[in-house]
């Protein structure tokens, strides 16, 4: 294209308008430490955590117990935190993924009871998480209701349902018919490495390559960075939001079936307690408050710092009633360094 | 230029008008524009200059019985993902860019490009934004990184960067909404030299700004916007910079056009 050889040809030096600006170096890409260096931070916060609870328990922590113990928990939340990343670098919040998990278990029960397949039975919680994420998403992206308050409307709504379908109560999930499902979701592999961290290794490089590598991974960042930018180029808004929100449902679905499988009972309150290591993995993992910036391998980290937390103060002898306080420190600690960081960057 | 109506125009508008609530931005707008034709759109603030583009845009959707045309051809379900694939594409004023996100995310805002995996095809287009911010904004090779957020640039540059990014799509017709706002004498300079290269290029361009000497020495033909309406629609060579400032005058005082 011939257009507009002339534009900024001539004199693009002359003007610079600031001279702060222009003190970063930009012929290279940015450097690891400034695209990386938060992450790499968090990797080392929880490599010095590792650190504290082993020289404080080593008995513990030089034993595998404490470590298969720990992956068969964490995945819990963390594979919600994974796909929550994506809506809070939208800049919106869930807070009824706990209820999904369990609306989605009820689907899975009837399935299976009125003689459906295992496989279809799976599918249906898959399905259920993902429509009550869809109906999130059209609510916060359609109608512009905000989620913080929207998403604890829809979470009594959705425990709500779950309670009457369920009468309360709950279901055994110990038909043998279920043992192919329950091995592939919680079985033990090699030296009793829990299935459920294997699809946390699975998910968060899938996710990654979504986050990093499609079209609607970059609609995500766009979105959340300036939503108003991203409209005016065409992004379409409303379905990317009606998409992450379907992705938290979806993955949900998926914890809540592991997290049933695991004790083979689905209990009504499942999923009570998730609520706040699953948005604390994210933040934690660096996703910025404001939206706009994030990545899976934060919250990856994120999770397992805040599952070897409430793993490794207990077992490092600290009174258990700690621990409420030291992950409301962590949170707030790891919220005021971004704001802090986001602050040192801007200007 | 006088008698371009034989011509089927590349964008037509008929009888467009918005209302937002209980305010009407856009009042029965007929509005068209030719290929290799330059535009200027004058008009106050709030004279709805902004909200005639987004629409043209697809960005707001006009009230019920407004036509868009392009070439000829009425347009359905419009929407800012058509008009771009048609080949419209805007520099808009607030400049449209994300500014944590890096050069080329930024340049290919909407329409990302994609191997044949369906993955995105991160590596060409870094090569492509590189490629562009050397042959169209003047940096030399690698004087600036792809990869660097669109923060870091000042705000020449990343009014090129929007420019650059209005280009690489062989657009048909370029809007450019108020570019040379916030830009330095030489950057203006630049600017107006670029628009002018569009008309060389065959390609139309509508050219908004509030200030008519940045506007007059462009354009082929001038509209004026008052309050949703179209007061005036004029071709430059037939009405000196004299009385068109004077008519704008009177307009501000009296509410009509008179030159």
């Amino acid at each position: 294209m011939a257009i507009d050889e002339t534009y900024l040809a001539q004199e693009s030096s002359g003007d610079s308008p600031s001279e702060e600006e222009s003190r970063v170096d930009r012929s290279k890409p940015p450097s690891v430490w400034r695209r990386f260096g938060l992450q790499i931070g968090i990797g080392a916060v929880g490599a010095l955590i590792w650190l504290l609870f082993l020289i404080s328990a080593p008995v513990v922590f030089l034993k595998p117990s404490i470590y298969l113990a720990f992956a068969s928990t964490t995945p819990l939340f963390l594979i919600i935190a994974l796909a929550l990343t994506f809506v809070i670098i939208t800049g919106e919040i869930d807070l009824s993924f706990p209820a999904v998990m369990a609306l989605s278990m009820v689907s899975f029960t009837w399935v299976f009871q009125n003689g459906g397949f295992l496989g279809v039975a799976f599918l249906a919680a898959i399905v259920t998480g993902a429509l009550a994420g869809a109906f999130n998403g059209y609510l916060v992206g359609k109608m512009g209701i905000p989620a913080v308050v929207i998403t604890i409307g829809t979470s009594f709504l959705f425990r709500g349902l779950e309670l009457a379908a369920m009468s309360g109560s709950g279901f055994p999930l110990t038909d043998p018919a279920m043992d192919p499902l329950r091995q592939v979701l919680v079985g033990r592999w090699f030296f009793g490495i829990p299935m459920q961290f294997i699809w946390v290794v699975i998910l968060a490089i899938l996710l990654w390559a979504l986050l990093n590598r499609s079209r609607f991974g970059s609609h995500v960042f766009l979105i959340g960075d300036n939503a108003t930018s991203a409209k005016l180029m065409g992004v379409n808004v409303m379905w990317t939001k009606v998409g992450v929100f379907m992705l938290v449902g979806a993955m949900a679905a998926f914890a809540g079936m592991i997290a049933s499988f695991e004790v083979s009972y689905f209990w009504p309150t499942l999923g009570e307690g998730t609520l706040l290591n699953t948005i604390a993995a994210v933040f934690v993992g660096g996703t910025s408050p404001f939206g706009g910036a994030g990545s899976i391998f934060g919250t990856l980290i994120g999770g397992l710092i805040i599952g070897a937390l409430n793993a490794g103060i207990v077992s490092a002898g600290i009174n258990a009633f700690w621990t409420q306080a030291v992950f409301g420190f962590v949170i707030v600690a790891s919220l005021i360094m971004q704001v802090v960081i986001q602050k040192r960057v801007r200007n | 230029m006088s008698d371009t109506a034989v011509v089927t125009p590349v964008i037509q508008l008929k009888n467009v008008s918005k209302t937002f609530g209980e305010v009407q931005s856009l009042k029965d707008i007929d509005f068209h524009i030719n290929a290799g034709e330059i535009v200027g759109l004058l008009g106050d603030n709030g004279a709805g200059k902004s909200t005639l583009i987004k629409t043209i845009m697809g960005f707001h959707t006009p009230d019920p019985g407004g036509e868009i045309y392009f070439k000829g051809e009425l347009l359905k379900d419009w929407s800012v993902h058509k008009a771009r694939g048609i080949g419209i594409e805007t520099v808009y004023q607030e400049r449209a860019l994300c500014d944590q996100q890096s050069i080329w995310r930024n340049m290919f805002m909407g329409r990302e490009r994609r191997n044949k995996l369906g993955l995105l095809d991160v590596a060409g287009m870094r090569k492509e934004a590189a490629r562009l911010m050397s042959d169209h904004m003047g940096f030399t090779s690698n004087a600036v990184h792809p990869e660097n957020t669109v923060m870091t640039m000042s705000g020449g540059e990343k009014q090129g960067v929007a420019i650059a990014r209005a280009l690489y799509f062989h657009a048909e017709v370029v809007i450019l909404d108020e570019p040379t706002m916030g830009l330095s004498l030489s950057e203006t300079k630049k600017t107006l030299n670029f628009i002018r290269s569009i008309k060389e290029a065959g390609k139309s361009a509508i050219f908004i700004d509030h200030n008519i000497f940045h506007v007059y020495p462009v354009v082929d033909r001038i509209i004026i916007l008052d309050r949703g309406m179209i007061a005036a629609s004029l071709v430059k060579d037939e009405i000196p910079i004299e009385n068109l400032m004077e008519g704008l005058q009177h307009l501000a005082r009296t509410g009509s056009w008179s030159a």
